[in-house]
């Protein structure tokens, strides 16, 4: 047994060589092909992909709901389930995960009451903003009074490990940046968060660190810009007829040449040497550059055209 | 910026798996808000008690150590109690359709742990059921049998309910949402009619013959035997046969449902 005090810093998340098959009829799912991933404790971690690439299979296991077929799932050094035990890790699901007829307070307490160890419950009503509502029905409770109810079980047990699936869904602009920096303050305490969202705009913004899941496997990780930059490019567009292909793709940083009919296409990492060729050495008009934003990396990376 | 690291190893494990009274006192009062679930198990079988009783000509005529009041007494309390249950364990099933148990999962809380606290609930509400029809025929006095066939007899049926909490929650996996009660309220009455609980069946008739198969005839005998001394073997056979049986139904509902918690 290795204890986790010994080390000065377990990892929050440690998966290794994940995979995960599911049985359908006589056919079988690869759902997830093989994750290595490492989260160090205080990070917060976007969680980028797909419907079906895996995202939601993964952090199952993260959260002991389910075992990998082969590798093995880490979480502060120890199983997924002892972790839950010790009231570790929480997670906040979008929907459901309420009793309709229970009251917001008879929620948290009924919660509180199966870990060890928790924060009092007047005080996560406190925090959680639903203190005014705490003898409401949960069926009488908006989307977002029910979301509050949410974050205020998952964080009766004052969590290291923080799972969210789409956190700030129906939460208007004023909202989402209180959320976010809510988060924030309890990440630099050393609560790792990891959120699963779609949008990525707020992966880029919020997260420090965003990992790319596509097909079952994690195609790019790293901070948002280094995302970007993965498919930094730029597509010049002019017109050119009788282009001299091979001499513009022997120009530096150019990764493709097209020729559509009069129109020149070039993908290049550096778009001015390429812009300059054009309109000092050729007859080329009407250049336009484009740019790509997180949306085109992300379309590119995981190669689903949505 | 300076990150506090979160040693866990100071995190604590609740004791007997996350089992706590609190949870057991909110799910009891959970029951109780259901005006439904209180009609048809605490109401209703006292109400038929009255009834029953009340137009029974033949109240007094003895039966084994007691009189027919009595006999009717511990039929109607067996009847409220397995309904109760039968709601009880319905239950177990719409709180996994609502994302409820994924929700637990999530949390210390062990399943066996889980399951005892709704077995529990149902002993609970169980009894209260079986306590209201009791207090009734004490109110109304016509009821009459030594204290400790009393007591008897209430035992065994608390203990009877458990094989109607086992088809509860069957039930209420095989039909989807809040409509598992609108079958088994029904359904529980027509066992009874059968079994013998609202009315003494002709022993050898053929009615007798189909009744001795059906759930609701193995319970009643046993739950009346401390009273009638009169529990043929065929009786405890059928008891215990539809217990091992929801139980089994339960149980592999419950794991065909484990794909996705």
């Amino acid at each position: 047994m290795t204890s986790p005090t010994t080390l000065t810093r377990v990892a929050a998340v440690r998966l290794d060589g994940v995979t995960k098959d599911f049985a359908n009829g006589k056919q079988t799912v690869h759902a997830v092909r093989g994750i290595d991933l490492e989260l160090q404790q205080g990070e917060i971690v976007a969680f980028l992909g797909p419907n079906g690439a895996g995202k939601t299979t993964t952090i199952d296991m993260i959260l002991g709901l389910s075992h990998p077929t082969t590798g093995t799932a880490r979480v502060l050094g120890l199983e997924p389930r002892q972790a839950i035990a010790r009231g570790l890790v929480s997670a906040v699901m979008q929907t459901g995960g309420l009793l309709k007829d229970l009251t917001v307070r008879e929620t948290v307490t009924y919660t509180a009451s199966l870990f060890a160890d928790t924060r009092p419950v007047a005080e996560v009503l406190e925090d959680a903003g639903i203190t005014d509502i705490a003898d409401r029905k949960v069926q009488k409770c908006s989307g977002g009074e029910q979301q509050r109810l949410r974050f205020a079980m998952a964080l009766l047990s004052d969590p290291a490990l923080l799972l969210l699936d789409e956190p700030t869904t129906g939460m208007d602009v004023e909202g989402r940046r209180a959320f976010w920096s809510a988060i924030r303050r309890d990440a630099e305490q050393g609560r790792t968060v990891l959120f699963a969202t779609h949008y990525l705009e707020e992966a880029d913004q919020y997260a420090d660190r965003i990992v790319l899941i596509s097909h079952g496997r994690i195609v790019a990780d790293g901070t948002g810009s280094e995302i970007k930059a993965l498919t930094s490019g730029r597509t010049i567009r002019a017109t050119l007829p009788d282009a001299d292909t091979d001499a513009i793709a022997a120009l530096d940083g150019v990764t493709g040449v097209e020729v559509r009919g009069d129109a020149l296409l070039v993908h290049a990492k550096d778009s001015d040497t390429v812009a300059r060729h054009l309109l000092t050495r050729t007859v080329a008009r009407d250049l336009e550059i484009t740019s790509h934003g997180l949306e085109d990396a992300f379309i590119s990376l995981t190669g689903d055209h949505r | 910026m300076t990150v506090t690291s979160i040693d866990p190893s100071v995190r604590k494990v609740p004791p007997f798996g996350g089992f706590s009274l609190t949870v057991l006192g909110i799910e009891i009062r959970r029951m109780l808000r259901n005006r439904r679930t209180v009609v048809f198990s605490l109401v209703l079988p006292a109400a038929l008690f009255f009834v029953i009783t009340g137009s029974d000509e033949t109240w007094a005529e003895p039966v084994g150590s007691g009189n027919e009041a009595a006999y009717i007494l511990i039929s109607m309390a067996l009847y409220g109690a397995a309904l109760t249950a039968a709601a009880g364990g319905s239950m177990v099933a719409l709180e996994r359709a609502l994302g409820w148990s994924r929700q637990l999962r999530l949390t210390p809380l062990n399943p066996v742990a889980y399951i005892l606290t709704k077995a529990l609930v149902a002993l609970t509400m169980g009894a209260l059921a079986i306590a209201v029809v009791n207090a009734c025929g004490v109110v109304q006095g016509r009821a009459e049998m030594p204290l400790d066939v009393w007591v008897s007899a209430a035992l065994l049926t608390l203990f009877c309910t458990l094989t109607f909490a086992a088809l509860g929650v069957f039930v209420g996996y095989v039909v989807p949402g809040e409509n598992a009660m609108q079958i088994l309220g029904p359904g529980l009455a027509l066992l009874s009619f059968l079994g013998g609980v609202f009315w003494p069946l002709t022993e050898g008739s053929a009615l007798w013959h189909v009744a001795t198969f059906t759930p609701m005839y193995g319970v009643a005998m046993v739950a009346r035997a401390p009273l009638t001394h009169d529990l043929p073997w065929y009786a405890v056979v059928n008891a215990i046969a539809w217990l091992v049986l929801f139980v089994a139904g339960a149980a592999w509902r419950m794991s065909k449902d484990t794909a996705r918690v």
